[in-house]
């Protein structure tokens, strides 16, 4: 328990994703079984305890330490788990008495509602404070250290020097603590043979065409596709299991119950999950938005934002895998099995006509569709790969949006720019044109080189007018300020934001010193972007 | 007589009347009792100082010759009159030189602890308790979400560090009187036997330590050019607090910053600092430490001050022990 403790303690702190993935893979190899699989797990969101609760943990302090003491120290600290792990009196037990990870787990488990309050007392018992934290947020669900399962699984890739495609293809026929995983990244036994069913297909993934990228490529070897701005998904069903898989390899079905029992016997789709009903209307991603990152579906929102999946590609047709065969075959069987589906639930992403690049690249310009960002190219020979192999797949996407915009605060960067003013609000102008204020519309961290970074930090620091911990204001007028032009790959209408819009994805795309920032763009230009 | 006629809180400081001394005066004043070198505790201008010897030292060091216009060394344990009083200088184990101050006179002695500690602390004598009518203890870390670990545990995730992330340099904020040391001291008796680079602020304190016998090991300056030597990449780099996260450190291999604190018990503390590894390593009294020291002095009375009042104040109340808050001005430590 104590190296699970350190481990959070330690990713908490971490800002690079490098380090993060250091401290998980190190962990891996030198934790024995099963403690590190029920780490795996506590970091993947595979543990659930519902007998313990923070009011019961509540409850035990205070028939340990004097109310007003506890009343002083949780009003300094904040966090209930953090105060009560930290006053939490614990008797002299010796150190190797505290239980590893794996007995906590399964002691937790097992627990019924009722022995819980004595079980969790006794473990708290016999672990240091730190160790205290780690088993009050593992108990009551509430690890949250910004580490992702795609983090996890890429620290274990690294560890075992696998591709992490592999391991998300395995995942979830796998079972908590991961015994045969293990085994094989540490070369002791073979691949895990999984019984499970439904599992995820690592996904194919495209380079973005780079400069002179076209000019070496002939046309007639690819065929285009529109690239739908929804999120990619996979959907799969076999026998009688059916499960969405976002594009890491998540599972997403809970989330989307009108497509789910949409789904066909015995397939594997890729596509688009989007809002609307694919033979009236596509939704913009600003619908789809109401529909993702929640838990349970109310029977309102499945009216009033119904999902369907725009298919791209087949992996698998009843017994066969076809993800080996040329993307027309795949195309072609595509178009055989979709009649079969509800037609409001999928439907065929169209291909781009075209015969060379400047034509493609007209279409591109114009598409057809707000929803679309973009073309994908795809060599009609191509296998379905996992993983981005360079060659098959590009995708060439809608030339970003851009503004100019006026820096109006920084905030301290992490890691290795703590020491940089790196975060950057910025604002457009509003109201009378002869008396303008700016309104926020984003912001954003990265686009800029490391010079650029010195610069912009100097004229934070040389022209800040007010500080408030790691933020600074910085002198944003009509006659002075520093106007950056922003790109971004859309807007979203927003209520939260008080300029009423949000960016996608927004980068400095570059330092305009140039510019005077009166002449900085107006909020309207920004409105006018948004649809209908 | 009662306590407060032997010592009351003024603006200037605590004052002694019968003895016309002040201990710790935050001001200017004519006569003073400094228990520790720490600059929210000794400050230059007073015109009499009666100190350790190496307070005194370490004042000098700091403020230069002048920075009283008498200094009189005290020994510890040496019993010295002033006035109708008698005074004597106990060890704190705060740091080098660092004192309790024991005020008596017809038959009720108080003691003022300053700033102290019970942890074990190789550079420094270690604290002795006095028994005593009144005693006036620092709060600093007055709250039971306290408690400081093992020393050597914590600096131990420091050598473990190194070895992880050899490519980064760790830069280790420590308070540059006494904390700087003692880690410096503790890595040595972790067995990290590399050089040791320090920022400029420490360098006089350092080499003052080491001339009273303490084993700090090999000491680097730290303040290379930009771009130049070795940018510290799997070296400790010792330096004030204040220069985590500045752009002081950016002449270093992408640093990893480390904080020697008690706050750093609080994961908010370490976080809004953007601490990445926080060493809970304290000059300070904990929760278990301040309650035991208390006990220990057989004290009827208890009165505490520069820290969380309130709840020592609380635990005195539980245990039967008369308690107040000083509410006495002008110490923090933040940097602790
Ligand atoms: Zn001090």
């Amino acid at each position: 328990m104590r190296r699970f403790a350190e481990l959070l303690d330690r990713l908490v702190l971490t800002p690079a994703r490098n380090g993060k993935l250091r401290l998980l893979a190190d962990y891996f190899k030198a934790v024995p079984d099963p403690d590190r699989g029920y780490a795996l797990a506590a970091l993947t969101g595979g543990l659930d305890f519902p007998s313990v609760k923070p009011a019961m943990l509540r409850a035990l302090v205070s028939e340990r330490m004097d109310e007003v003491l506890f009343a002083y120290s949780y009003d300094y600290v904040g966090d209930l788990a953090e105060t009560i792990s930290l006053v939490w009196p614990a008797p002299d037990v010796a150190e190797q008495d505290a239980p590893p990870l794996g007995t906590v787990v399964e002691t937790l488990n097992r627990v019924s509602r009722s022995d819980a309050p004595t079980v969790m007392a006794d473990l708290l018992d016999r672990l240091d404070p730190s160790a205290r934290f780690a088993l009050i947020k593992l108990a009551t669900g509430g690890l949250r250290i910004g580490v992702s399962a795609r983090l996890a699984k890429q620290a274990l890739a690294a560890m075992g020097g696998k591709d992490i495609g592999e391991i998300e293809e395995l995942w979830h026929g796998l079972d908590v603590p991961y015994e045969p995983l293990f085994a094989w990244l540490e070369g002791r036994a073979g691949k895990p043979e999984s019984a499970a069913r439904a599992l995820f297909r690592p996904v194919m993934l495209a380079h973005p065409v780079g400069e002179g990228d076209l000019e070496k490529l002939d046309p007639t070897n690819y065929v285009a596709e529109w690239k739908w701005d929804g999120i990619r998904v996979q959907a799969v069903s076999e026998g009688g299991v059916k499960r969405l898989y976002s594009r890491t390899g998540d599972e997403i079905s809970d989330a989307f119950p009108d497509l789910m029992d949409a789904i066909g016997e015995d397939i594997a789709l890729d596509g688009e999950l989007l809002v609307g009903d694919p033979r009236e209307k596509t939704g913009s991603f600003s619908d789809l938005q109401q529909r993702l990152n929640r838990k349970s579906v109310s029977k309102r929102m499945l009216a009033d934002y119904p999902v369907f999946m725009r298919c791209y590609d087949l992996l698998q047709r009843g017994d066969e895998d076809v993800r080996p065969r040329p993307f027309t075959e795949r195309r072609a069987l595509l178009h055989e099995v979709l009649p079969a589906l509800d037609p409001r639930r999928f439907d065929l992403s169209p291909l781009v006509e075209f015969t060379d690049w400047a034509e493609l690249e007209d279409r591109r310009s114009n598409p057809p569709h707000p929803v679309i960002e973009g073309v994908m190219l795809k060599r009609r020979d191509a296998a379905y790969l996992p993983g981005r192999p360079k060659g098959p797949w590009f995708k060439w996407k809608r030339d970003p949006f851009t503004v100019d915009a006026v820096l109006m605060y920084a905030q301290r960067g992490h890691g290795k720019r703590s020491s940089y003013y790196s975060d950057y609000t910025f604002g457009v102008w509003a109201g009378a044109e002869d008396d303008p204020q700016l309104v926020p519309v984003g912001k954003a961290y990265f686009g800029f080189t490391d010079e650029e970074l010195k610069l912009i930090d100097k004229y934070v620091r040389d022209n800040t007018v007010e500080r408030f911990g790691p933020v600074r204001s910085v002198r944003a007028e009509p006659g002075h300020g520093l106007v950056l032009e922003v790109a971004f790959e859309g807007l979203n209408r927003s209520t939260r934001h008080k300029s009423g819009v949000a960016m996608r994805f927004p980068r400095i795309a570059r330092l305009r010193w140039d510019k005077p920032a009166a002449e900085a763009d107006r909020i309207e230009a920004l409105t006018a972007l948004l649809a209908e | 007589m009662k306590p407060q006629d032997l010592l009351r809180p003024r603006p200037e400081g605590l004052y002694c009347p019968p003895g016309d001394f002040f201990i710790d005066p935050v001001r200017a004043v004519d006569r003073a009792l400094i228990t520790h070198g720490h600059a929210d505790h000794a400050r230059a201008g007073h015109r009499a100082v009666l100190a350790t010897k190496e307070t005194l030292d370490i004042m000098r060091l700091r403020y230069g010759n002048d920075f009283a216009e008498t200094r009189q060394a005290a020994a510890y344990g040496e019993r010295i009159g002033m006035g109708g009083v008698t005074v004597s200088f106990h060890p704190a184990g705060h740091v080098l030189g660092s004192a309790q101050i024991a005020v008596e006179a017809g038959g009720l002695r108080i003691v003022a602890s300053g700033d102290y500690k019970r942890h074990v602390d190789a550079t420094c004598a270690p604290f002795e308790p006095v028994r005593c009518d009144v005693f006036i203890t620092e709060a600093t870390f007055g709250l039971p979400v306290f408690v400081h670990p093992a020393p050597e545990i914590e600096t131990a995730r420091l050598i473990a560090s190194l070895a992880q992330f050899p490519e980064r340099a760790h830069i280790v904020g420590a308070y540059s009187l006494g904390k700087a040391q003692r880690v410096i001291s503790l890595l040595r008796a972790g067995g990290h036997d590399a050089p040791i680079l320090i920022h400029g602020a420490l360098a006089r304190i350092s080499r003052y330590y080491q001339g009273q016998g303490i084993k700090l090991g090999r000491l680097e300056p730290a303040t290379v050019e930009e771009g130049t030597a070795t940018r510290a990449a799997g070296q400790v780099v010792v330096a004030p607090p204040s220069v985590l996260g500045d752009r002081w450190t950016r002449r270093f291999a992408d640093p990893l910053s480390v904080f020697a604190s008690g706050w750093m018990r609080i994961r908010q503390r370490a976080k809004q600092r953007g601490v990445e590894l926080p060493l809970i390593l304290s000059d300070h009294a904990d929760w278990n430490e301040l309650t035991a020291t208390i006990r220990e002095t057989g004290a009827g009375e208890v009165w505490v001050t520069h820290g969380r009042e309130e709840a020592l104040v609380r635990w005195c109340e539980i245990n039967g022990i008369a308690a107040r808050p000083l509410n006495l001005v002008g110490y923090e430590d933040e940097a602790e």
